[in-house]
Formats: structure tokens, C-alpha cells, sequence
């Protein structure tokens, strides 16, 4: 039989919760094997250098469209965990709008199949209701049993009051996640971008703030109600932010996400009518972006999540109205993030210098801890980065100033928002499962 | 200012001109008057080009005068019929104009029902891409003809030969909320001096006028009906009565229309203007629009005139071309 792999990285400084620390970090097969300062390096063992960088427990994205089954052109399971492993991922939660939805047991399994050798793992997660079609809920308590912890009609939110109430029942009972697509649809009207000053000028029908957060308000009601728990997908409005705010101080059992795209661009962006920038929830105002920023610093996010949606190149080169809403995250997220929230870099949003900092090791909760927990694929710890543990690390370079270039991208879709600009910090390696997927961002298979 | 204009290659929105830009093409479209006064109206300065109209929208005036416009200019003409072209077979809006573009057209003149459809035409043609309306964004060469409509007739009832619209109070009344011809106005007319009101219903108003170059926006017709030196009015849609709270055209009418009554409480010297076509009796009496002080008229027939100078302004602004002009004249 082989020998195990080896593999150790070298003088970064580990990051999690709220440590700091320098330290080697010795892998052998599928876990850590030593953590300590100054490893000796034997030769027959892989030694990534990590100098300059922060090591931390890799990446959990709770919001990925992997688009597989039906939307193969643009991406697939095994184009879309690439694209999840150059982000330093080591899982991503798969969303069910696929063509069929992920909406019974037998959708469950066939997407499992597809999920393997994948460049990271692939939790899978089923529609709330048939079809996603917002009449009758799916079999929840038999799809449970088939792994799934997360359930969301994503892409529409659950209109319907009781039905709603129903999931929110079921969830209660069976300990799985309700994660709701924030949008009503009779407020919404038809809307294709955030309505406001941009879309008054541009003369593209808006949706106001006002469609989320009447949502939000329902769903907070429901949940207390019920004493039921629920996730909040992508809030993109400070009224949503606020009404969440609140209800967490109130001691309601919610999480909620916030996107990279939502806390670093505005509905100005519109202006170019380029559909990249067209996403559901939309871009909003500076203020939103803002108050973002604010629930990030204050806990009332919990995590960031992609919302990667990739989009083939033909059906974005439509006007904005006629083109699908959604941008792809996973290869960018952790750099917006780092420079926005924790360099203070590629300041974009007016009014950016007064929203709150934060640390590194917050971005870990956000990015890591947080979603694994809310996923259900936390790993032993704190802390994570120890003996015996599973090796999923990333190793991330601050200091890599790089160019978010169209034919580096990993994923079958191009729709960035960030194409051609410049972002600070790099992710550099990846390790899942001891395996180096991505080495000098670069992606080994 | 020649020179900058020179480089300009597509009219897509009337920021793209500018207080200069407009001023340019307002003198020109006055050269082309001339022209169309002359018993043979036609010059050759577009001589050899090809101009292609795109509509993916219905229309009469604008689409028959930019053909009128490139004929009267020498320039041949494409005109793609979409309800008999491959857009019918599920073709792109890119695949579509990339193909027209292809063929080697010197401009494409696009209408089509999105925002900004022009804006992306221009990203995907070499072609001149001249805005024929998009959407409820904008519709440049309306905005131009307004203004040249408008100066034209200041300058003859003041008899003096003012440059712009300094001093006059215009009055948009109607929908303007999905009005490309009103966000075309409020530009064009601002930049020209024209001190802007907005009226309607307020679901007919835009959501936030913040950056509008206007001066006041009322719910209340009446109020501003004295002051105003022009009315514009917008077309109605009847489909859209509802969005506004209103049960119907004749409850409009009522509180919106320019009616025979109102039209006795305008200052004598005020002036009408409607882009057309006219529903007449909803948002305008037909006693008012087609009475001494309408420019209706006007309008479309200076749709011609206005048309050939953005054309002659993005495709001919050459010396060669420019001589064209000035040898038949006289």
C-alpha cells in the first residue's frame, strides 16, 4: 500500500475564533498531524509555503447554485466545486432549483450520485415546496432522512401563509433548517432591479426594499409563533437588517446570510445596463450597503454566503430586463469580503469609511464556523486547526494584490460583477481532506 | 467643438450630447429646413452610406422619418421587419443586430421595448447606433425635434433670436414615470435652459426624481397651469389606468387632460406639445391640439429636419460632405 500524504505548511499564522498564532501545520492522509512552530520538513513531504498568510479551518458557503441537473451550460457539480475550492471551500450547500428542482427523495439521491470526485463536498439541500411551484410541500420528513438539512425554495420565496407555517411546523419537529427566499411577490411587482434613483433614471421597473422586509416581517411573526427556528437567505435591505436585529435580541432561533455582492456594490452600478449586475435580491442603495456592513460587524449576520449563480454568456448579453437575475461568488467572495470589511481596500460605496471594521478572525465565523454549524457540517473543535482533526484548510494571502480576469475563471459562467477589477488578498491554497486541491491559486484537478 | 463633436459615434441618450451637442444639432437641423424648402430636397452628403432602421416596436412617425431622413440624405436604407425576421425564429437581439452590422451598414437605427437595448447595440456593432426610443429610458432624436420645434417657435413669436430655452417654464404632464420621452425632455430641455415641472398622478411619477435637472414636481395640474409657457403633454395608456388608482381614461381626463377649460387658463402665449400619437379627448381636447397654439404639427414635420442632422452629424461631418450641403444651396 502507498504511503499517506504529506504535507506541511509553513510559516503562516493560524487564524480561528480568537486566536492568533504562528504555526506549522503537518498533514498526513486526511488530517492534521501536528501543529507546532518550526516543523522539521522530511523529504519526502510537500511543503506549501504559507509565509505572509493566514491559515484558517476552510470554507462553508451555505448559497451555491451548482446547477446541476439542467442548467449544464452553465456549470455543472464537478466546474462548480472547482470554482468552490479556488474560493477555499471545502463545502458547499447546493441549491434546489435545478430543472427538475430538488424536490423528493429520488432528486435527492440522483444528485448524490453526481457528487463524486468532486474538488470539495457537496451538501445537498431540497425545495420546500413541489416544483418549488409555492402549492403543497415536498415529503420533508423523507427527504430529511436522506441527509438533507437544508430546505429552501430559493430563487422564490414561500408566498403562501399556512404553507409556509406548515414547513416552518415540520422543521421544528425534525431539527432541519427553513431558509427562506425574502421576497414578496405582490409588492415586488415584477420588479428587475432595487427601485429607486437608478431606476427612475435608467426607466427599468424597480422593486422596492419594502418586498424583502414585508417578507422578513412575516417570516420573524411565524417563527415566534411557532417557537420555530428559520434562516434568513441574502438580506440585502437595512429594514430586513433592522427587523432581524431585533427579533435575535428578542431571542428568536433565526440565522441569517448576507452575499459579498451586498455589502460591496450599489444599484449605481445598473447605470451600465450590463446584466452582470442584475441579481435577485438587487443591488441597493450606499445606505444598505451600510447597514450590511453594520449586521456583518454586530452578529446579525451570521454568515457570508455566495449566492453563486452562474449564468451562460448568451443569456446575460440580453437588455437587462430580458436577461436572468444572479452572479457568480465563489472564487471572489473571500477577497471581497477581506477588503471591504477587514483591508478597507477597493472602496466602492460612498460613506464605506464609516461602516465598522472587522477582524480576520471574525471573517472565519462568517465564512467557516457559522455556516458549517448552520449547514450541519461543523467538525470537531474548537480548535479546529488540531492533531487529529480532518485537514480542510486554506491558506490566504493578504498582501496579493490580483486582477479578477475573465479567462482565469473557473467556473462555466463569466457573470462577475468584479471582472477586471482588482481585489486585495488572495486565497493560495486549499487543502480538502488532506488533499491539496488548489495550490498558488491554482486548481490541481 | 467641432472637433470633439467629430468623434462621436452614437446617439444613445441625450447626456451624450450635452448643452453643445444639442446646440450643434439644433443649428444643423436648421440647414436641413432650408433643404427641405428647396423645389429638389434632397442633398448628397450621405451619398454611399447605408443606414439601417431596427424596430422592435411598432411605429409610424419616427421609423418613417428616419427613413425620410436618410433618403433626403442620399444614404440607402435598410429597414428590418422583426415580425418577418429571425427573431421570430428565437434569434438574439445581438446575434440580430450583429448580423445587420455585418453586412456593413454605416448606422443602425434601433427602437426596442427594453432599457438600454441601444446602449448594449452600441457595445456589439461597429456601426453608428442612433437611439430610436428603448424601453421607458430614453428617446434622444424626440428630445432634439422637441427642442428645435420649441426654440423655432419662441424665436418666431418673440421675434428674436434666441439661443436656447433660457426663462421658459416647460410643463410635462402625464406618465412620465414610463416615458422615454420625458426622461429625452427633461435633459435636453434643462440643458437648454428650460426651467422644468413635472406633473401626474404620483404612481405616474417617478419613484425618485433625485439628479432630475427639474424644478418642481405637484400632483395638481391647476396649480401650474398659469405660469406654464408650455404644456407638454404624454400619452396615455389605457392599460395603465389602474397602476395610477384611477378607474379609467375619462377620470384622467378630468383631472389631467388638457381640456378646452384649462386651455382658457394658460397664459395667452402658452404653447402645446404632444410626442404623438394622440389620444384625443383623454390626455388632450382635440379643440386644443389642434389649435393656434399647438405645435403638434410642427413636430413631426420637423422629425425630418432633426433626424438628418444627427444622422449627418455621426455619419457626415466631414468636409466633403459638409460642401455637399453648401454646393446646392442657393
Amino acid at each position: 500500500m502507498a504511503e499517506p500524504r504529506e504535507i506541511i505548511i509553513k510559516g503562516a499564522t493560524l487564524v480561528e475564533s480568537n486566536l492568533e498564532r504562528r504555526a506549522d501545520v503537518h498533514v498526513v492522509g486526511e488530517h492534521i498531524a501536528n501543529v507546532a512552530v518550526d516543523l522539521e520538513v522530511p523529504s519526502r513531504v510537500l511543503v506549501l509555503d504559507g509565509s505572509g498568510c493566514y491559515l484558517m479551518p476552510a470554507f462553508v458557503d451555505l448559497h451555491t447554485h451548482l446547477r446541476e441537473p439542467g442548467g449544464e451550460r452553465a456549470e455543472t457539480v464537478t466546474s462548480g466545486s472547482r470554482a468552490a475550492a479556488l474560493g477555499g471551500y471545502r463545502c458547499v450547500v447546493a441549491m434546489p432549483n435545478t430543472i427538475p428542482a430538488i424536490d423528493s427523495a429520488a432528486m435527492v439521491e440522483y444528485l448524490r450520485a453526481l457528487c463524486i470526485d468532486t474538488l470539495c463536498e457537496v451538501g445537498i439541500s431540497a425545495a420546500i415546496t413541489v416544483g418549488r411551484l409555492g402549492e403543497r410541500l415536498v415529503p420533508i420528513r423523507e427527504i430529511a432522512e436522506h441527509g438533507v438539512r437544508i430546505f429552501t425554495d430559493d430563487g422564490r420565496g414561500v408566498q403562501d401563509d399556512e404553507l409556509m407555517a406548515e414547513a416552518l411546523r415540520v422543521g421544528r419537529e425534525l431539527g432541519v433548517v427553513i431558509a427562506q427566499h425574502c421576497e414578496n411577490e405582490v409588492h415586488a411587482h415584477g420588479g428587475q432591479m432595487h427601485e429607486g434613483r437608478w431606476s427612475s433614471a435608467l426607466g427599468i421597473p424597480g422593486q422596492p426594499s419594502s418586498a424583502e422586509e414585508v417578507m422578513v416581517a412575516r417570516d420573524l411573526a411565524l417563527v415566534r409563533d411557532l417557537d420555530a427556528s428559520m434562516h434568513f437567505l441574502h438580506l440585502s435591505t437595512e429594514g430586513a437588517i433592522e427587523l432581524v436585529r431585533r427579533a435575535k435580541a428578542d431571542g428568536l432561533l433565526i440565522t441569517a446570510e448576507a452575499t459579498p455582492h451586498h455589502l460591496s456594490l450599489t444599484h449605481a452600478e445598473v447605470a451600465t445596463f450590463d446584466a452582470r449586475f442584475k441579481v435577485n435580491p438587487p443591488l441597493r442603495t450606499a445606505r444598505d450597503v451600510l447597514a450590511v456592513r453594520a449586521g456583518v460587524a454586530d452578529h446579525t449576520i451570521d454568515a457570508i454566503a455566495t449566492d453563486h449563480a452562474p449564468h451562460s454568456p448568451e443569456t446575460k448579453d440580453e437588455p437587462f430586463e430580458c436577461a436572468p437575475p444572479g452572479m457568480i461568488g465563489l472564487e471572489t467572495a473571500f477577497s471581497v469580503a477581506y477588503g471591504e470589511l477587514v483591508a478597507r481596500a477597493n472602496l466602492r460605496v460612498p460613506g464605506d469609511l464609516e461602516s465598522p471594521t472587522i477582524k480576520i478572525a471574525d471573517l472565519v465565523a462568517l465564512f467557516s464556523t457559522n455556516p458549517a454549524r448552520i449547514a450541519g457540517v461543523a467538525s470537531a473543535g474548537p480548535p479546529l486547526i488540531a492533531t487529529g482533526n480532518r485537514a480542510d484548510l486554506v491558506v490566504f494571502d493578504p498582501s496579493e494584490r490580483w486582477n479578477v480576469r475573465l479567462e482565469d475563471i473557473a467556473s462555466r459562467s463569466q457573470n462577475t460583477p468584479f471582472a477586471h477589477l482588482d481585489l486585495t488578498g488572495r486565497v493560495r491554497h486549499t487543502l480538502y481532506r488532506g488533499e491539496p486541491v488548489v495550490i498558488d491559486a491554482t486548481a490541481q484537478r | 467643438m467641432t472637433g470633439e463633436m467629430l468623434t462621436q459615434r452614437n446617439l444613445l441618450s441625450i447626456e451624450d450630447l450635452g448643452r453643445d451637442g444639442i446646440l450643434e444639432i439644433l443649428h444643423e437641423s436648421e440647414t436641413f429646413v432650408e433643404v427641405a424648402s428647396r423645389r429638389m430636397p434632397k442633398v448628397p452628403a450621405l451619398r454611399g452610406k447605408t443606414i439601417a432602421t431596427v424596430f422592435f416596436e411598432k411605429s409610424t412617425r419616427t421609423r418613417l422619418s428616419f427613413e425620410m431622413a436618410a433618403k433626403r440624405l442620399s444614404a440607402d436604407t435598410l429597414s428590418v421587419d422583426i415580425s418577418s425576421s429571425s427573431v421570430s425564429k428565437g434569434e438574439s437581439l445581438r446575434d440580430t443586430l450583429e448580423t445587420v452590422d455585418a453586412l456593413g451598414v454605416d448606422a443602425i437605427v434601433i427602437r426596442h421595448q427594453s432599457s438600454g437595448a441601444a446602449v448594449l447595440a452600441s457595445r456589439w456593432v461597429q456601426a453608428c447606433v442612433v437611439n430610436a426610443g428603448d424601453g421607458q429610458h430614453e428617446h434622444p432624436t424626440q428630445a432634439l425635434l422637441d427642442a428645435f420645434t420649441l426654440r423655432d417657435a419662441i424665436r418666431r413669436s418673440r421675434g428674436v433670436s434666441a439661443e436656447d430655452l433660457s426663462g421658459s417654464q416647460v410643463t410635462i404632464v402625464g406618465d412620465i414615470r414610463h416615458s422615454r420621452v420625458a426622461r429625452s425632455n427633461v435633459l435636453a430641455l434643462s440643458a437648454l435652459g428650460a426651467r422644468i415641472t413635472l406633473v401626474a398622478p404620483r404612481d405616474f411619477l417617478p419613484v425618485s426624481v433625485e439628479g432630475w435637472p427639474i424644478e418642481k414636481v405637484t400632483e395638481d395640474l391647476d396649480s401650474v397651469l398659469e405660469s406654464a409657457d408650455v404644456c407638454y403633454l404624454l400619452r396615455i395608456q389605457r392599460e395603465r389606468m389602474a397602476d395610477a388608482g384611477l378607474s379609467d381614461l375619462r377620470e384622467y381626463r378630468r383631472t389631467f387632460g388638457l381640456t378646452v377649460e384649462r386651455a382658457q387658463r394658460l397664459a395667452p402665449h402658452a404653447l402645446i406639445m404632444h410626442p404623438g400619437p394622440l389620444n384625443r379627448g383623454v390626455e388632450i381636447d382635440s379643440q386644443v391640439a389642434d389649435g393656434p397654439n399647438s405645435l403638434i404639427r410642427a413636430q413631426v414635420r420637423n422629425g425630418v429636419p432633426v433626424r438628418m442632422a444627427v444622422l449627418f452629424h455621426l455619419l457626415g461631418a466631414s468636409r466633403e460632405a459638409t460642401e455637399d450641403i453648401g454646393n446646392r444651396r442657393g
